[in-house]
């Protein structure tokens, strides 16, 4: 691995997003949107209070999956990937790259988000808001992750963007957010346990509700990490310098 | 002085989606040379050229490039690659897209310039490249294979889409810089640039019809250009296609 040719990589990445200020600002501006509506939907309940926290979480994991089931799937169709594997790069350089780059912009997103949301919009959050933003940044890396490892399976892009709804919605729906997982049929319980968003969501839970942060944290936090690294072991495998 | 061919290939086979792409070619190209490799579309030049960068699983056969393995790790700086799609960023702007590769290859700073002038790109080093046209857009992919001074130059259809002008001048730069030692590998699917060439590799359905200096390829098919030459060695392999088929077909209907 180098860190000069890593370091190429997020810079490239990010020129690629200045270069596209309109999906810049969306990236900042469509959560904080979102959150404002949920905030006015549910005004005067309890309902923010408990959502807008794991939301906080979800929003980077979904976005960074898009985007980057996106990158990736043109840099495979372009052949800009296909020229860079015949280079000096290493695998881990590419990734860890794409890494940093979207984990820098997720930070922006997440440092946003979170700001509007415990001020303007009155989110009561009891734990330190540090640990929210490194799990919201995870959450992206998570999606980011993902999003690349998947991307490998899709020929179009109409394919990959319909990964959206077919690989992050079933977790949006098990995480928790809607039914709490304790109270979730055995066998969706059993399914809710293997996906990595639940970890995420009980997490920015447990820091809404808890002041202090209790060791389960840290196992969630542990789990999150983990299938990072694994996503991103699995995309290290799709990415062949030899092909069919 | 290395005798030593910069390129081997012996009885490559390539087979894709069950279709036997490359069947048993075998040529050596010598270092400092220009070598063409002509042939119809999808008669498996790509498959072939990307054979020899090492980015094609094959079937049979050995690629050597330097004397290594193709596609060996120790290859990855001294081989220039152009695919027949320009493979580079749209959305970023050419000189960022040459710093980047520049920067893979730990090529030095000032590469991204330099070989900007070799294309004749200079002007648009500021423009993004999905603004460029489609010759332009080629030329910022020949100039990132060229980044590093590679030894070993790939270039998959570089010329096509470019004025009469500037393909002149790429194969003049070509000629520079064979002879200047670089080994180029050169396909086009026009038989006028054959000419340029110091050896030309004539395909057609993944077999090599011939591989010799055009002057000899002209005088032993007693034609006048090359893309007679080509025509009368495919009339040639057909006819001898036409006997083996008929043979198959007896032994086929024989008695198992």
């Amino acid at each position: 691995m180098s860190v000069s040719i890593t370091l190429a990589t997020a810079s490239r990445v990010l020129r690629q997003l200045r270069h596209d200020p309109r999906t810049l600002a969306m990236l900042v501006v469509v959560p904080c949107v979102l959150l404002t509506l949920l905030a006015w939907i549910f005004d005067g309940t309890t309902v923010f209070d408990e959502i807008g926290a794991p939301l906080l979480g979800i929003f980077p994991f979904v976005v960074m999956f898009l985007v980057t089931s996106v990158a990736t799937l043109r840099e495979r169709t372009s052949g800009t990937l296909e020229r860079l594997l015949t280079m000096p790069i290493g695998k881990l350089d590419l990734l860890v790259g794409y890494a940093l780059a979207f984990g820098l912009v997720a930070t922006v997103q997440a440092v946003v988000a979170t700001g509007l949301a415990v001020t303007l919009l009155g989110l009561d959050v009891a734990g330190p808001l540090w640990l929210l933003l490194v799990v919201a940044v995870c959450d992206a890396v998570l999606g980011m992750a993902l999003g690349l490892f998947l991307s490998a399976f899709a020929a179009t892009e109409f394919q990959a963007v319909q990964f959206m709804p077919a690989f992050v919605l079933p977790q949006f729906l098990l995480c928790g957010l809607l039914v709490p997982r304790d109270q979730l049929d055995d066998v969706l319980r059993w399914i809710s346990n293997v996906l990595p968003l639940s970890y995420a969501v009980d997490l920015m839970r447990d820091l809404t509700t808890n002041g202090e942060v209790d060791p389960s944290s840290w196992v969630d936090l542990s789990v999150v990490v983990l299938a990072i690294l694994l996503a991103l072991g699995l995309g290290a495998v799709t990415l062949r310098r030899r092909t069919l | 002085m290395n005798i030593a061919p910069a390129i081997s290939v012996r009885d490559l086979r390539v087979v894709r989606g069950g279709r036997t792409v490359i069947d048993g070619v075998s040529f050596d190209v010598a270092r400092g040379s220009v070598t063409g490799l002509l042939g119809p579309s999808g008669c498996g030049k790509s498959t072939l050229m990307r054979s020899v960068v090492g980015v094609q699983v094959v079937a049979g056969g050995v690629v050597e490039v330097l004397g290594r393995p193709a596609g060996s790790p120790q290859l990855r700086r001294s081989v220039g690659y152009v695919t027949q799609a320009p493979s580079v960023y749209a959305d970023i702007t050419v000189r960022e897209n040459l710093r980047y590769f520049a920067a893979v290859l730990g090529a030095p700073a000032g590469d991204a310039d330099r070989v900007l002038g070799d294309v004749g790109l200079t002007d648009h080093a500021d423009a993004l490249c999905s603004r460029l046209s489609g010759g332009e857009e080629a030329r910022v992919s020949l100039a990132a294979a060229l980044l590093g001074d590679p030894e070993v130059l790939v270039l998959d259809e570089p010329t096509v889409g470019l004025d009469p002008v500037l393909r002149r001048d790429l194969w003049d730069m070509f000629a520079r810089l064979a002879a200047g030692g670089v080994t180029l590998l050169v396909s086009s699917h026009v038989m006028d640039e054959a000419s340029r060439c110091e050896r030309l590799l004539l395909m057609r359905e993944g077999r090599l019809l011939a591989d010799d200096p055009p002057p000899a390829l002209l005088e032993c098919t007693s034609s006048t250009d090359i893309e007679q030459a080509f025509l009368r060695l495919v009339d040639e392999a057909e006819a001898d296609g036409r006997t083996v088929r008929a043979t198959d077909a007896r032994t086929e209907g024989g008695p198992a």
